[in-house]
């Protein structure tokens, strides 16, 4: 792939995502560039496990029923994986101008982040890095992205985990609306997920959140 | 014991307690015990003086602190030590916390490696010593869970390659390289959400210099710049309460002596904060 043909859109913490041109159709090249903080080993390591993960793990969540970019090509020695473009905006922006404008963004789409989540952990799939920037609105549809910290679990406590990133988004990117982004997306969680087994997660989450370092306190 | 610590401490100042505008001290977080005997201390001196009582939550203290110091305007936050391992940003009146550890601190672990070693706590000069004369990276578990990290399944992995008679320097190398990268890595995860400019290091591990250079590489590539607190004021100190205390004093913060038992695991989002916009 020569770079020099295409445009890089983000560069983010795990990876640069540049738009290019895959036989005719848009598409986006994820590529895991080597870190130089990281000893050579320990990321050529990382860098292999995470992309090989991300583009199977994608694959497997759009079987579940959560809409994810289709994969055209993997290139494991590279870290690249080369996908389909979503034309969409970051939900994390959604609700930032949702934000006072009295719509009900938030809880439309948050509520179907609640289901995906359901859906993936029923799956047995747990995502690992759920954040507002990684769920994309395309139309009127939403779509989950970066599934490289991805795995398989049924256990509880990563199920729980795995909702607490999202507890931690709300309260500090999106701290006017918290508990309207955790009300939608627990709501959507339950429906798919079943009072019942919901419960048990909700219970390990507060267990979670209790064994953490620093405990929200009630004077 | 308080008395000669405090006529030394006004006297080192040069000043007498009839200078002293208030009492500040560490409600929390930390060790019940060693809180408490602060906060009787304060909640005697404040009476008995009758000088408002300032509570300070010591996580923000060190972070004001090293934010003063080296002139970080709006910092995002690695707290690094043996009681905080957390990422913080400020934002609507109060730190937020973009990441933290789910378990043991980085301090923590590394102390309690270096007791399974033979080696009296704290550990970080020797370890980093020892770390420095290896460069064999031993296979350990990377534990990273979205913005957080997890160092217990680290700490445990460590202990066995003692156990399997592993050389000690080896190990400590390949626990620095993983341990570290973890931090790094959400460091830098939440530099690219947040988008800040200035990244400061604060809390006993900040001396650490493979860590510095880590997170100083991953400046670079975002733009922002590396600020150090410095050594002599990374560990728990006077000056951090002292300098909190006052920041609180101006933005008229209070508490009454009923009030101010001490909270040993108080996050620091959960403070309201007068003096930052």
């Amino acid at each position: 792939m020569k770079k020099m043909d295409m445009k890089l859109l983000t560069r983010g913490a795990e990876a640069a995502v540049y738009l290019g041109d895959w036989f005719g159709e848009e598409a986006v090249f994820k590529v895991r560039e080597p870190k130089q903080y990281r000893h050579p080993v320990l990321d050529s390591k990382i860098r292999r496990l995470r992309t090989l993960h991300e583009a199977s793990f994608i694959a497997e969540a759009r079987r579940l029923g959560v809409a994810t970019p289709l994969i055209y090509f993997v290139d494991q020695e590279r870290g690249e994986i080369v996908m389909q473009f979503l034309h969409g905006r970051r939900l994390k922006e959604i609700i930032n101008d949702d934000v006072g404008s009295g719509a009900d963004a938030v809880e439309r789409w948050c509520r179907e982040v609640g289901r995906y989540v359901a859906r993936l952990h029923l799956g047995r799939i747990i995502h690992g890095d759920l954040t507002t920037s990684n769920f994309i609105v395309v139309g009127d549809r939403l779509a989950l992205i970066d599934f490289g910290l991805a795995f398989y679990s049924t256990r509880l406590e990563d199920r729980a985990v795995d909702l607490h990133l999202l507890d931690m988004v709300a309260e500090s990117a999106h701290h006017r609306v918290a508990e309207r982004v955790t009300g939608a997306v627990l709501e959507g969680y339950r429906e798919v997920m079943g009072e019942a087994e919901a419960e048990k997660v909700l219970r390990q989450l507060k267990e979670v959140e209790r064994r953490g370092r620093y405990k929200k306190q009630v004077d | 014991m308080a008395a000669p610590v405090l006529s030394k401490a006004l006297k080192d100042a040069g000043v007498k307690i009839s200078d002293v505008d208030a009492v500040a001290f560490s409600q929390g977080p930390g060790l019940g015990p060693c809180l408490r005997v602060g906060a009787v201390v304060a909640r005697s001196v404040s009476a008995y003086y009758g000088k408002p009582l300032i509570p300070v939550n010591h996580a923000i203290a060190h972070i004001e602190l090293a934010a003063m110091l080296t002139g970080a305007s709006d910092p995002l936050v690695l707290l690094v030590s043996g009681g905080h391992t957390v990422i913080t940003a400020f934002a609507a009146r109060r730190w937020r916390v973009f990441g933290e550890t789910l378990d043991l601190t980085v301090g923590q672990m590394i102390d309690q490696f270096g007791r399974a070693a033979g080696y009296a706590s704290p550990f970080g000069w020797e370890f980093e010593a020892l770390s420095n004369k290896s460069n064999v990276l031993l296979d350990l578990p990377y534990t990273v869970k979205g913005n957080d990290v997890s160092f217990s399944g680290l700490l445990t992995a460590s202990k066995r390659l003692l156990a399997e008679r592993r050389g000690l320097e080896d190990v400590c190398f390949s626990l620095r390289e993983t341990g570290f990268a973890m931090l790094a890595e959400v460091v830098e995860r939440a530099l690219a959400f947040t988008e800040k400019k200035e990244v400061l290091i604060a809390g006993g591990v900040a001396a650490n210099l493979r860590l510095r250079e880590m997170l100083t590489q991953i400046c670079e590539v975002h733009g922002a710049k590396l600020l150090a607190v410095p050594r002599e004021y990374s560990g728990d100190c006077g000056a951090q309460i002292a300098w909190n205390g006052l920041q609180g004093l101006e933005a008229g913060v209070r508490i009454d002596v009923e009030k101010s038992s001490v909270k040993q695991a108080w996050r620091l989002d959960q403070v309201d904060i007068a003096w930052r916009r």
